[in-house]
């Protein structure tokens, strides 16, 4: 058994690179002016700078919420930078072939390689370095379908009124500290419009990376299902290994409207920290959907990365017969900490929602799940059900399980189950006699334990979480 | 192929094999009979490589040291465990598992992999024979299975896996006259001249089915007695406390 403790404590990370591209930074800091700075940084239209002046001032009122099952040292939110961009070498590119080659480089290396997603892979992919997108592929063939599917500065120039139709619309900035925070200085992001009617021809995709030092990043998505829409959305994050700890809190909104269907899925694989707990990723997201009448909104998650994930994908099921999903799979090692986990607001009637969460420790990590379910006096016939497994490796890590229940309609159905297990002796060994390795019957039983979920991704999505999750519980054997 | 000199086996200071000696050739199939607590499922652990036993005396298997080697090295010389519990796996495909299995210990012997298509037939070929339903593959390991579909699973990992040595560790246990009938009939068709069998068991009954070239009485810890297989019925008319002071 310490073997496989071994296993996942020597996990090594595999995109803590970082390229060395000349960067224009704000300076270091946080106030009206560094606000001001990113949103002529942008060339953004008066409203917009409003906006966001009111989110920092509503932000400065604010504290850090002290609730999450989760432990650091304080964050100096006057010690980093708030924008960080790679150099334009030149005019903005007009297409991919322009994209400046060691940009293009650091993505190939990533596996994305941009061109050939263009080629061959037919998902659409917007790639997003630091506090811009560098690319997004596929514009013209989804152009023709009637998509929109661009970096969030492009959606501001271009399309003004759908923004700011539906900016703020399900996570307003006064929602939390840091949706507040991230409304202020949000930089870039991506921006998809499905017009009524329309199912989006190809897989959408964002790619997330930092590689600036000392640098947060604040990453803004809108997604927008007009009635009778559907669209299947998917994210991916990493970023290089650095001994200081960066911020990362980005907000999501999703609008499915009536019979419109919105499936998101995220690989999050930000760097973890060493194995001593230095350096990572402190993920604080936002994530919230509205769904209308008829309208599903199914978020899938496989969260690998982070020293710290605080994160609550959820869905307002304001509709009549909408449907909300939640499959998450977080995986903890080292001295990794995720409080995560989802909230169901049922307010239409026969309204449903799943919950099927899979939480893994190992090494010193602690992994929660905090859920809400609340059904509301209009949610008559509401129905709800939640599973949260969690799986422990080793003795000196942890699990909890916090699931909020409030219904205020005594029609509604709401059942809860939990259950904690072990990788057990007794399957180790039994793979091990069929000639498996221990590191291979480790992986095998772990990717078992995961598999309801990964059968929820996109097919290569769920290919990639796999070997992810190989890798994660990769290490010193053999 | 096994020779088993001295063996001692303890967890703590509980001495559970107390010089416990064996030996068997190619080709032979030996039937380890004994009473609850006499040993026999600590012999099918120790011999497989399961932690927790503190051993010494000396286990030499086609010419090696068996004791050395970690469980998953001793698979791939060919030794194989039918167990007494298999062990559920929630969420992995049995086709998944068998395949992963099988291609594993062609690695170690440096026969090619075999592909998804060909591994298909070759389970289903092997299936039939055993009276299963394909629906099986697609199972997770052992999930859901009752106690007489776990054995009939362990029982086709056997006839694939092709060991040289196999052990089966109470497998008529729980097991109906029916499912008996067809995991001896198995069990026999995979006589071998390279490959031997040890069956482990508290009664005599799939020995009904499977004819072993020696019986032995295990009791306390050692082997008191050996006999050819007219040893088990004397076990079955007159108890082992009785045949074991013959």
């Amino acid at each position: 058994m310490s073997d496989v403790v071994d296993i996942l404590v020597e996990r090594e990370y595999a995109y803590g690179f970082h390229a060395d591209l000349e960067t224009e930074l704000a300076p270091k800091g946080l106030d009206e002016d560094v606000v001001r700075l990113i949103s002529a940084k942008k060339q953004e239209p008066a409203w917009l700078l409003e906006w966001r002046l009111a989110a920092f001032r509503h932000f400065l009122t604010l504290e850090e919420p002290t609730w999450p099952n989760v432990h650091h040292p304080p964050i100096d939110y006057q010690d980093m930078h708030y924008w960080a961009a790679p150099k334009p070498k030149g005019p903005a590119p007009k297409s991919l072939d322009e994209v400046d080659p060691q940009i293009r480089a650091e993505f190939d290396k990533l596996g994305i390689s941009l061109a050939e997603q263009e080629r061959l892979s037919g998902v659409a992919v917007d790639a997003v370095m630091d506090s811009i997108s560098v690319a997004t592929t596929f514009k013209a063939k989804l152009a023709e379908a009637g998509v929109i599917f661009c970096s969030f500065s492009e959606a501001v120039r271009e399309h003004p009124e759908l923004v700011r139709r539906y900016l703020g619309s399900v996570v307003p900035f006064r929602d939390n500290f840091f949706a507040a925070l991230n409304s202020a200085v949000f930089s870039d992001g991506s921006f998809c419009f499905i017009p009524a009617g329309v199912q989006c021809p190809m897989e959408l995709s964002t790619y997330f990376r930092i590689n600036a030092a000392e640098t947060g990043q604040f990453e803004r998505t809108l997604i927008v299902a007009e009635e009778g829409a559907s669209v299947s959305y998917l994210e991916g994050c990493t970023a290089p290994k650095r001994d200081e700890n960066q911020l990362h809190a980005a907000v999501v909104e999703l609008v499915a409207l009536d019979d419109a269907s919105i499936k998101y899925s995220t690989v999050q694989n930000w760097y973890p920290g060493d194995a001593d707990g230095k350096g990572g990723i402190f993920n604080f997201v936002t994530k919230r959907g509205r769904a209308g009448n008829r309208a599903t909104i199914s978020w899938t998650q496989v969260e690998t990365g982070s020293a710290i994930t605080w994160k609550y994908p959820s869905v307002i099921l304001q509709g009549d017969d909408s449907v909300g999903e939640f499959y998450s799979v977080a995986v903890t090692t080292h001295h990794q900490q995720a409080d995560t986990g989802t909230k169901m607001i049922h307010i239409g009637r026969n309204t449903t929602s799943t919950i099927l969460s899979k939480g893994i420790s190992a090494g010193h990590a602690q992994n929660t799940y905090r859920g809400l379910v609340k059904v509301l006096r209009s949610a008559t016939g509401a129905r709800n059900h939640t599973r949260c497994d969690s799986l422990l490796i080793g003795p000196d890590c942890g699990a909890h399980t916090f699931p909020y229940i409030e219904v205020k309609n005594d029609t509604a159905q709401v059942e809860h189950e939990a259950s904690t297990s072990k990788v057990s002796d007794d399957q180790l060994f039994y793979c091990r006699q069929r000639g498996l390795t221990e590191e291979d019957a480790t992986s095998m039983i772990v990717n078992g334990f995961c598999r309801e979920v990964f059968d929820e991704l996109p097919m290569e999505y769920a290919v990639e979480a796999q070997a992810l999750m190989r890798l994660t519980l990769e290490g010193a054997v053999g | 192929m096994l020779h088993i000199e001295r063996l001692t086996a303890s967890v703590g200071d509980k001495t559970i094999l107390d010089g416990l000696d064996l030996d068997i050739a190619a080709g032979e199939i030996h039937a380890v009979m004994g009473p609850n607590g006499a040993g026999k499922s600590t012999l099918s652990n120790v011999l497989a490589g399961r932690d927790g036993y503190t051993t010494t005396g000396t286990v030499t298997f086609e010419g090696g040291d068996l004791l050395a080697l970690t469980p998953e090295e001793r698979a791939a010389k060919g030794l194989f465990l039918a167990f007494q519990h298999p062990v559920e796996i929630p969420g992995v495909g049995n086709m998944y598992f068998l395949h992963t299995a099988l291609n594993a210990i062609r690695l170690v012997r440096g026969q090619p992999e075999i592909g998804a298509v060909d591994f298909l037939a070759l389970a289903k070929e092997h299936m039939a024979r055993l009276d299963m339903d394909p629906a099986f593959l697609s199972r997770s390991v052992n999930e859901g299975f009752s106690g007489g579909e776990k054995k009939r699973n362990e029982i086709l990992q056997l006839s694939l896996l092709e060991p040289r040595l196999a052990i089966l560790d109470e497998t008529d246990s729980g097991l109906d006259i029916d499912a008996l009938r067809v995991v001896g009939e198995g069990v026999e068709r995979l006589r071998h001249p390279e490959r031997s069998m040890l069956i482990i068991t508290h009664h005599p009954r799939l020995l009904e089915f499977v004819r072993p070239d020696r019986v032995h009485v295990l009791q306390a810890g050692r082997i008191v007695r050996t006999g050819d297989h007219h040893l088990a019925r004397e076990l079955e008319a007159v108890g082992y406390g009785a045949a074991a002071a013959r």
